[in-house]
């Protein structure tokens, strides 16, 4: 079935004129129709457009020209700008914001002849590691419908789980893609701080935020990321470095490479996960790497930073929605002041209002000090364990969470118990590292995800290790029940 | 209880958020176990490290040319206002 090949094998049948993509596109359209409704992954539809941009691709394919996103279709993450079409970031707040540009990744993917079925489900503003602080509800994982699919690109993961789409975009500010990929069972792979152009990208926590793709294969996230990738002098903290082929070195053996395994991420884990983290370093073991252990000392202190700079950067980038430019006005404001609070008040969920007081405070007079500052050092320090460890490996290893999907509802009570789920992903964010998750094994039925994390710029032996463990194993082929 | 249903009072009003009656005292509770837990940050020993505001080291922002890149998108930008007028943003009166 077609939903079931991967980009590869797509980009050849297109190119061989044997599918077209309005064909394709209709394909993974009728799936949403009729898979969507049970996963609720998209916020909004763009059937209508999908076809256009569709026979436009194959006008393009049928002029001769080639590429390995021609004509392929894809989804976007709600976060990312998207010109004409609505974009609400999950939110009340936005749910009436027609975004007047692209994204520069959307640009760049729409030049590459991608074309957009629509635009996924997300936890509001991107805060949130379940789907379920959306304004438009939880997203469910297809696995089991009774759990979440992860956060906060849980509409992206699910869709990409539930063969709705071949690929997706995402965002990763704490773990946001590489922990739904991990819950979904796909590849979810976070570039290097820097890598991926931002301007478009509504922010959340500007020295964390990166834009990166769910796949089903690495090698199709590879193919991804080549489209997205690269400068823009729109975004102030976008990295003026080469864009190497990410592609050309999938296939190199890994005899030789050195893999850290985390000691820190083992603390705790249950046995079943931990084994099959064993087992993948067998695997890794027997392609020719060697594994040693390396620590990272400072690593429990990623949680508490992590929750002091992120609601800080919030605080401050979400003081753009006032009610004044765009966005949810309340009715009837008796002045500036009652409009700016009522609007706030009722266009934000409570977890994103949490979230800004959580930064207000740390950011207030008489605590900058004792918690912001406090936290910036605290993230140095973690960095510096990451600098060390890459002194002596490659690319270190270890899981992506410390547990498979939990149920819906299960830890909405508790934002600190909520919080501790991004245990394992959010050191990467804080130093700014690429990490990439791919499907490892089954616990009681729920996927589970290896995490590799390589040192700044490293995406391409990422992938190159992601990949050569996909050739090694079929974990990433296995589609959940009902969706294969 | 690390925060007082006067600090959360407080910080609201800093974040120009309104919080109902209902909503307050979840966030209350909330807000004093997310500080309770952040506060692990003051048991660690970070004297003599420098703070990390960019995670890639040596990174600068840039600075471009003061040359005209963009054109008037007024018109548009404003069709997603809540309320315009000759082509101005409009708020509750500020100034008597």
């Amino acid at each position: 079935m077609l939903h079931n090949l991967f980009i590869g094998e797509l980009a050849e049948r297109l190119a061989k004129r044997q599918i077209s993509s309005v064909e394709l596109t209709r394909h993974f359209l009728s799936r949403i129709e009729r898979l969507n409704p049970a996963l609720n992954a998209f916020i909004t539809l763009t059937a209508e457009r999908a076809l256009l941009d569709a026979a436009a691709a194959d006008a393009r394919l049928g002029s001769g020209e080639r590429g390995p996103l021609l004509g392929i279709p894809l989804i976007h993450k709600d976060i990312f700008c998207t010109d004409g079409v609505k974009t609400s970031c999950g939110s009340r707040m936005l749910d009436n914001f027609v975004s007047p540009y692209d994204a520069t990744v959307v640009a760049r993917l729409k030049g590459a002849g991608t074309v957009m079925l629509g635009k996924s489900n997300m936890d509001e503003f991107a805060m949130g590691s379940s789907n379920e602080t959306s304004y438009y509800g939880p997203v469910k994982n297809p696995w089991d419908i009774s759990k979440v699919p992860g956060g906060s690109s849980g509409g992206s993961a699910a869709a990409t789980a539930a063969r709705l789409t071949p690929v997706a975009t995402g965002t990763d500010t704490g773990g946001s893609i590489r922990q739904p990929a991990a819950l979904t069972g796909v590849t979810g792979l976070k570039p290097t701080y820097g890598r991926v152009s931002r301007f478009g990208m509504i922010a959340f926590a500007s020295s964390l935020d990166q834009a990166g793709v769910f796949a089903r294969s690495a090698s199709d996230a590879a193919a991804v990321l080549q489209a997205m990738a690269g400068f823009d002098p729109r975004d102030s903290t976008s990295v003026d470095v080469p864009v190497p082929d990410y592609s050309k070195d999938l296939g190199k053996p890994l005899k030789g490479l050195k893999i850290g395994l985390l000691r820190e991420f083992f603390d705790g884990l249950e046995t079943r996960n931990a084994a099959l983290i064993e087992d993948a370093l067998n695997i890794y073991t027997g392609l020719g790497a060697e594994t040693r252990e390396v620590s990272l000392p400072h690593l429990p202190l990623s949680v508490p930073t992590y929750y002091v700079v992120a609601p800080a950067e919030c605080s401050s980038n979400l003081s753009r929605f006032d009610g004044v430019r765009f966005g949810h006005r309340c009715e009837e404001p008796k002045d500036l002041l009652d409009l700016y609070k009522r609007s706030r008040g009722e266009g934000f969920g409570a977890e994103v209002k949490r979230r800004i007081m959580t930064g207000t405070y740390v950011l207030s007079a008489g605590y900058f000090d004792a918690y912001y500052l406090k936290a910036q050092k605290a993230r140095r320090m973690i960095t510096d364990d990451f600098r060390a460890a890459f002194e002596k490996v490659d690319l270190v290893i270890g899981p992506t969470t410390p547990t498979p999907a939990f149920g819906i509802g299960a830890k909405m009570n508790d934002p600190v118990l909520m919080y501790l789920n991004d245990i394992y992903t959010i050191g990467a964010n804080l130093a700014g590292l690429p990490g990439v998750s791919v499907p490892c094994g089954f616990v009681e039925g729920l996927p589970m995800g290896l995490q590799l994390i390589g040192p700044h710029f490293a995406e391409a032996k990422l992938l190159n290790a992601a990949h050569q463990y996909q050739q090694a194993t079929d974990w990433h082929k296995h589609a959940p029940r009902g969706y294969e | 209880m690390s925060l007082t249903r006067q600090d959360v009072e407080k910080i609201a009003h800093l974040a120009r958020l309104s919080i109902t009656e209902q909503e307050m005292p979840v966030y209350v509770t909330s807000l004093s176990s997310i500080v309770d837990f952040v506060d692990e940050l003051s048991r660690t020993d970070t004297s003599g490290v420098q703070p990390m505001a960019h995670p890639l080291d040596g990174q600068h922002q840039r600075l471009r040319a003061d040359e005209v890149t963009e054109s008037d998108s007024r018109e548009k930008y404003q069709r997603n206002a809540p309320a315009v007028a000759a082509g101005l943003y409009v708020v509750p009166r500020v100034i008597e």
